[in-house]
């Protein structure tokens, strides 16, 4: 399959293209409507986070062929501030911005596979997998 | 010795021109201008180097070549025409200059190359810039336009508004909103307000919580908000993210919620079997109000 793989986010209207794209790609790979909408959503939050904390970065997507399986994974990436304290942002309902403080727990129960790598002052990456069904 | 670079190339401009035309209709058989009429393109050529040279006789940029330029951009020619043509005409002229003499040094050369980019230069700058401020012109208007569409609230009967949202919401959008929101519930004096989000493709924690304050805010006044087009997929979404609505009422349908904005205002809609009475009643009850 051959498709742009990243979208920078540097502007909020950036969320919105990563969004599309990874909506797309996951119509193409044959995700139903509710998965459809989970993908979307949770690229929405974690390209919401990096325009909020990071001010620019950018989202990746990659098609994983297993052989009983296959996925779609989203990588976020930014050079920003990086987490502190990776157990506190898991938590449901901390923010730092005011917001409902639901974005990075709520990724994770979005989607079926959830890793993040923060180093202080460094940025911060994450890989979200949706195993289509 | 730049005048007699120009002099060159205004003495031989018939030679220059046909080149050029030569060359600008050999390229457009695998071109982008395929889908213009032959008589179309070739007046327009005819023109564009008229221009052209009109702009190096007077030397600056005419008036002539802003009429042109306007015009092109209302018909849409595209710009890669424009910049194709102009650099293909700087190729054509020296080709044509260097042609004229046998012994060339590089004195000279750098002279003709200096003389035609500052005549060919500015021209392109010149519809660079007519082109990309259309097109920033009509980038601006449609986000006024597309603000004036953002968020419309229409009352529909006494004490019942709706605000349709349809796409997707950001910060700026979240804000107008909130402010329309509260100003037509009191100017409405509205005691119920529906948010139908049918048309929202994706409700993330920012638009969710742009949404619960916008009902506390509308709560606070006094009036109540109701929460309607939550489609299947996007009501697992937000059970997912663990976003609490419970605060106010939520809806399906605009319908549902249409039907319990009635309750709420103490109505309910009747089935008449007499359709001339219901039309009466209608015409009753329009008039009472």
């Amino acid at each position: 399959m051959d498709f742009k793989p990243c979208v920078n986010i540097n502007k909020e209207l950036d969320i919105v293209g990563a969004r599309q794209l990874g909506r797309t790609r996951a119509k193409e790979l044959g995700f139903g409507t509710v998965d459809q909408a989970r993908i979307a959503t949770a690229i929405s939050e974690l390209a919401r986070n990096i325009y909020l904390y990071a001010g620019k970065g950018k989202v990746c997507f990659e098609v994983i062929d297993q052989l009983d399986k296959q996925g779609l994974k989203v990588v976020a990436s930014d050079e920003g501030p990086g987490i502190r304290d990776i157990s506190q942002v898991m938590q449901d309902g901390y923010s730092t911005s005011g917001g409902l403080g639901a974005g990075l727990p709520g990724v994770k129960r979005l989607m079926d596979h959830f890793e993040i790598h923060s180093e202080w002052g460094k940025g911060t990456e994450i890989q979200a997998i949706k195993w289509v069904r | 010795m730049p005048t007699r670079v120009n002099k060159i190339i205004m003495e031989n401009s018939d030679v220059i021109i046909k080149n050029w035309l030569e060359i600008v209709s050999e390229k457009r058989k695998n071109d982008y201008t395929s889908s213009i009429s032959e008589d179309l393109f070739q007046s327009t050529n005819r023109e564009f180097v008229n221009v052209i040279f009109d702009s190096l006789d007077q030397q600056s940029l005419t008036k002539g070549l802003e009429a042109f330029s306007e015009r092109l951009v209302n018909l849409g020619w595209p710009l890669s025409y424009l910049t194709d043509g102009l650099q293909t005409f700087r190729r054509v002229t020296i080709d044509f200059v260097l042609g004229q003499n046998e012994k060339i040094d590089t004195d000279f050369f750098s002279i003709i190359l200096d003389r035609v980019d500052s005549w060919v230069d500015p021209i392109i700058n010149k519809l660079v810039n007519e082109y990309s401020g259309s097109w920033e012109h009509t980038v601006s208007l449609q986000r006024v336009a597309l603000q004036e569409l953002s968020a419309p609230l229409i009352p529909v009967m006494r004490n019942i508004t709706i605000m349709p949202l349809i796409g997707t919401i950001d910060t700026e959008r979240a804000k107008q909103i909130m402010e329309n929101l509260l100003e037509g519930v009191i100017k409405h004096n509205a005691e119920v307000v529906l948010i139908d989000i049918t048309g929202v493709p994706v409700v993330d924690t920012m638009v969710a919580h742009h949404i619960i304050q916008a009902a506390e805010a509308v709560r606070l006044i006094g009036s109540t908000c109701i929460l309607v087009g939550i489609r299947p997929e996007i009501a697992q979404t937000i059970v997912n993210l663990g976003i609490d609505l419970g605060k106010f009422p939520t809806k399906s349908s605009l319908r549902k919620g249409f039907e319990t904005a009635l309750e709420l205002t103490g109505r309910t809609i009747h089935r008449e079997s007499n359709k001339e009475e219901v039309i009466e009643d209608i015409i009753g009850s329009i008039e009472k109000e």
